[in-house]
């Protein structure tokens, strides 16, 4: 147990000067945008004299130097204050703290789908290399692996949503419906049922084809040749010995790839219109909202950081060789 | 000549070979095979494929000819995506040489931020960088590049820091070489080759993020890009699928060809190694 936290206590020490390095490079971008928060507030009340806005500058702060606003926007996120949303006018954190689960709920089904489905037949294909099953299985992977997420959304919208009318084609759940419990969750998951089927169909390829090539550094290993050399079945030697070994450098890249999906996100929420993190990404974007699109950014990055640390200790506890203090960044 | 011979040697490498020839000649050739500017109107709209002889892939909703806007869609597919991933490789080999050769704190402050761009969602920040820069096709590059050279500058330090200590470095250490000449000439050329067979994941994935940026209208919009093509055919989705399911699966073959390339190369490196081993006799 004093492992554990001494492993968390040293992925916050590397954390804190990554999340700095994170925080200048939003607000570099900040800065670069062309007008600023006062700019916007003026158009959005049909505009003003310039020494209205000059006043509002300096109440504001935008009238000192780069340094000094860097601190100042420092501080403020020190207080948890991300800014405000132009836009939505409204505080940029609770526009976030409003959207997150819903992209959570989406990003988390769609993970376990793909770990478990890739996973299995990654396995499946890795048990014999180069037979049959195992080029089927590869081949579909590279196909997935090479479908945009959003063209396959759009078609998978035509097919079950347009053409055979099986699933709803947007949104979260049934507008205005009055559905509780058991019925609004069947409600959910019935919209939920295409966007997680979507990125779990892209990310899968991903699992399957790092489970199989893992599997295939495993088969070398001398541990394996003596356990057919015990007169151990295939499929014990497979699932007990092969697997089992294999599973290890996924968990690494479930880390990895945290953060490509929170990217891959935007998309997929945009055109089964989710009010999720993503599609608030693309309306600050389009709606030319700068702070709260960085507060999106920063916002992933620390959700990124935590997933790797949360994944670190299930590292620690697959694989019990590796002691915390060997793992360096 | 001989890595030439050993790519078309593996199936991946062959198939992917003359797909990827067949692209290129696409791409070069595009003012050729499909000449004027693929954004005029050629024909009435929403004419459905294989219905007029001189535009066999149909009209979209203001009738432009699809297949000109396929054939000039390979051109800024391919040049988007090879340009990134360029430009990522190139920061990230120097980067990573940078921090694996000097050691130390520069070491130490380089790869915390290459730490912070892996954790940061490219896509995102990609997205953030062509809204405050503007739609352009140099911004797109760059924004594709920022969000993809954390990769190989990560795997050339490790290289690098593999490498340093060889006796051929020791060697021209000793002779008096100056340490910038050993990074460029020594250790340069040995740890490159395992950062290249990155090249092709890198391009496809630059390619993928291309289409994705066009489809939310953050492509330049004086070109064609098949991300743009599938965003504006969703607004006729139900009468006319085949304007956004076209130039998916030209997508869809760009990416599979440049991955098979990327397939027969690895292999072929691979084997080079392992004939050299043969030849050398068993080193173990």
């Amino acid at each position: 147990m004093t492992a554990a936290l001494r492993l968390i206590r040293r992925r916050l020490a590397t954390s804190i000067p990554v999340l700095l390095i994170v925080i200048v490079l939003t607000f570099v971008l900040l800065e670069f945008s062309s007008g600023d928060a006062v700019d916007a507030y003026l158009v959005s009340i049909g505009g003003g004299d310039p020494a209205v806005a000059a006043n509002l500058r300096h109440a504001y702060g935008l009238d000192q130097s780069h340094l000094a606003r860097l601190w100042l926007y420092l501080s403020s996120l020190a207080r948890l204050d991300l800014g405000w949303s132009v836009a939505f006018e409204r505080p940029v954190a609770d526009l976030i703290v409003e959207r997150l689960p819903n992209t959570l709920l989406l990003m988390g089904s769609a993970t376990a789908l793909a770990f478990g489905l890739g996973t299995s037949f990654g396995i499946v294909a890795g048990a014999r290399p180069e037979s049959a099953t195992d080029r089927v299985i590869s081949t579909v992977s590279l196909i997935l692996y090479a479908i945009p997420g959003f063209w396959l959304g759009l078609v998978l919208n035509i097919v079950f949503a347009v053409k055979l009318r099986w699933l709803p084609s947007a949104g979260l759940e049934t507008i205005a419906s009055g559905r509780t419990g058991w019925a609004r969750m069947l409600d959910i998951a019935m919209h939920l049922a295409l966007p997680v089927g979507t990125l779990a169909a892209i990310y899968m390829a991903l699992f399957m084809r790092v489970m199989r090539a893992s599997m295939a550094e495993v088969w070398r290993l001398d541990f394996v040749t003596f356990a057919r050399a015990k007169g151990l079945s295939h499929r014990r030697i497979v699932l007990r010995h092969v697997a089992r070994n294999a599973l290890l450098p996924l968990v690494t890249m479930l880390g990895l790839q945290s953060a490509a999906m929170l990217g891959g996100s935007v998309v997929i929420e945009s055109i089964f219109a989710i009010p999720g993190f993503g599609r608030l990404a693309q309306e600050a974007v389009t709606q030319r909202d700068t702070p709260l699109l960085l507060g999106i950014i920063l916002t992933s990055a620390v959700l990124v950081i935590v997933v790797n640390l949360l994944l670190d200790l299930v590292y620690a506890l697959l694989d019990p060789r590796l002691q915390p203090s060997d793992r360096s960044a | 000549m001989r890595l030439v011979r050993l790519i078309f040697g593996t199936t991946e490498g062959a198939v992917g070979a003359v797909l990827l020839s067949l692209l290129v000649f696409i791409a070069l050739f595009a003012p050729v095979l499909s000449p004027g500017d693929p954004l005029d109107i050629a024909g009435p709209p929403l004419l459905h494929p294989f219905s007029m002889a001189r535009l066999p892939l149909g009209t979209d909703s203001l009738g432009r000819d699809v297949l000109a806007g396929i054939i000039h869609g390979t051109r800024t597919s391919l040049t988007v995506g090879l340009a990134a991933a360029f430009a990522a490789i190139a920061v990230g080999v120097c980067v990573g040489l940078a921090a694996g050769f000097s050691g130390g704190l520069v070491d130490e402050a380089l790869m915390r931020v290459v730490d912070a761009f892996q954790i940061l969602p490219g896509f995102l920040l990609a997205l953030a960088l062509v809204s405050v820069a503007g739609a352009s096709l140099p911004v797109v590059v760059l924004a594709i590049a920022l969000g993809a050279w954390a990769a190989p500058a990560r795997l050339m330090r490790a290289q690098v820091l593999s490498i340093r200590e060889r006796d051929y470095v020791a060697a021209a250490r000793v002779t008096g070489m100056h340490p910038l000449e050993i990074a460029v000439k020594e250790i340069l050329p040995n740890a490159l080759p395992p950062v290249l067979t990155l090249a092709a994941v890198i391009v496809a994935a630059a390619i993928l993020t291309e289409s994705a940026l066009s489809f939310l209208g953050l492509g330049d919009p004086n070109i064609v890009t098949w991300g743009t093509m599938i965003a504006e055919g969703r607004n006729v989705l139900r009468s006319a699928p085949f304007l956004s399911v076209l130039p998916g699966l030209a997508l869809v073959v760009t990416v599979i060809t440049v991955y098979l390339v990327g397939e027969g190369v690895t292999q072929a490196l691979a084997e080079g190694k392992a004939g050299q081993v043969d030849r050398q006799g068993p080193t173990a």
